[in-house]
């Protein structure tokens, strides 16, 4: 305690937003693993692609508040975006089309297993993830774009 | 009123619920006074997250709990921050605008307002059985559900399933609205021409580098040179 840096006032002082970044970094994983739940879990419980790609990018979100717009662009590069909004809506539309192919109609999975019900589930599957990959990209797509269009906040905004 | 009343009567255990969701509606109302008499724009997009959020848990108290999962993440979480965004470019305070340019506001949403009150009484009562949500396709689907696709939840059922060209609808229209915002801020950096005057300070592409797809599939060290 005889340095006056060590001091939890002068940490604060020196950072002001200490506590936010380290509770959100406690926080940030469990609200991307949380995603994943209502994703796979969206069967059985509430949920499914849609509100789980919107948790997943509102976790990529909170980290890019947290610590910066340069800091979220190593963790997600802006690159992935272009693939995964394409892959997101060509994984569902490819869904249906892979029904035609096996002589089924569009968006009809049934013939995706031998049995009827199996192959609903492996579509249901599939479809969900596309729509996850979907929302995820494009809602940080949306973010990376708007946010990057502006200054770092001052103090002064809080 | 007289049916919530009875209702209220026959079973004890709806009068908390009851309670809860008057005092929920009453709390968004008074948000929304709040937002409108609030002139710090900052102030008013966090009211409007707590809008949100205040309407989550009246779904959830609905049991609406996937409405109530998308309203508290896109709501309260992805367009609160997407406002900030917004008002961090413009102003941070609106100004007043005068009575009468508003008089033709008040009209509309006087009209719009009455026009859903005459409705409110062709409306079927909360979870009435014989309403049409309730007798017609909804019920095939709740049937068929369990035999033919096999999982209990039959709202995915539907989305992913029954109504899969629906929601294949849906992932498009994302899909533009990504690709739309992309095409409009974010590519190219507006071919480094963009600049802004925001609050006084002047940003232009470099002070702001935008979303630039382009410019991260170099390394920092290239980026650098770039610059100079």
């Amino acid at each position: 305690m005889s340095n006056p840096q060590q001091t939890p006032e002068a940490e604060m002082a020196r950072d002001p937003h200490v506590l936010l970044r380290v509770i959100s970094k406690f926080l940030i994983p469990l609200i991307a693993l949380f995603a994943f739940y209502v994703q796979f879990h969206g069967d059985y419980g509430p949920g499914g692609g849609f509100q789980a790609g919107v948790i997943l990018a509102a976790s990529v979100i909170l980290y890019a508040l947290i610590f910066g717009l340069p800091e979220a662009k190593k963790a997600f590069p802006p690159r992935l975006i272009r693939y995964g909004m394409t892959l997101g809506v060509l994984l569902y539309g490819g869904t249906g089309v892979l029904n035609l192919i096996l002589g089924g109609e569009f968006l009809n999975y049934s013939n995706l297993a031998h049995d009827a019900s199996h192959g609903q589930h492996y579509g249901i599957l599939a479809v969900e993830l596309g729509v996850l990959t979907t929302v995820t990209t494009v809602m940080i797509a949306i973010f990376y774009a708007f946010g990057s269009r502006q200054p770092e906040t001052s103090d002064e905004d809080w | 009123m007289n049916l919530i009343f009875a209702a209220a009567a026959d079973a004890p255990f709806v009068v908390p619920v009851l309670l809860l969701d008057i005092s929920l509606l009453a709390l968004l109302v008074i948000v929304a006074f709040a937002i409108v008499r609030m002139r710090s724009l900052f102030g008013i997009v966090m009211l409007q997250g707590v809008y949100s959020l205040v309407c989550a848990a009246w779904f959830v108290s609905l049991d609406a709990v996937d409405v109530a999962f998308t309203e508290a993440a896109v709501g309260a979480g992805v367009s609160t921050v997407l406002m900030l965004s917004a008002m961090l470019l413009a102003d941070r305070k609106s100004t007043p605008v005068p009575m009468r340019r508003q008089l033709g506001a008040l009209a509309v949403v006087v009209l719009a307002g009455a026009a859903m009150l005459y409705a409110v009484g062709d409306m079927p009562a909360f979870g009435d059985v014989n309403s049409p949500a309730n007798t017609h396709i909804g019920m095939d689907f709740m049937a068929k559900t369990a035999e033919e696709i096999k999982i209990p939840n039959v709202v995915t059922a539907v989305l992913a399933s029954y109504r899969g060209y629906d929601t294949f609808g849906e992932t498009v229209v994302i899909f533009s609205a990504g690709l739309g915002v992309l095409l409009l801020l974010g590519l190219n950096g507006n071919a480094g021409r963009w600049v802004a005057r925001p609050n006084g300070q002047m940003l232009n592409d470099h002070a702001a580098p935008s979303a630039a797809l382009s410019d991260d599939n170099r390394t920092e060290d290239q980026q650098a040179e770039g610059e100079t």
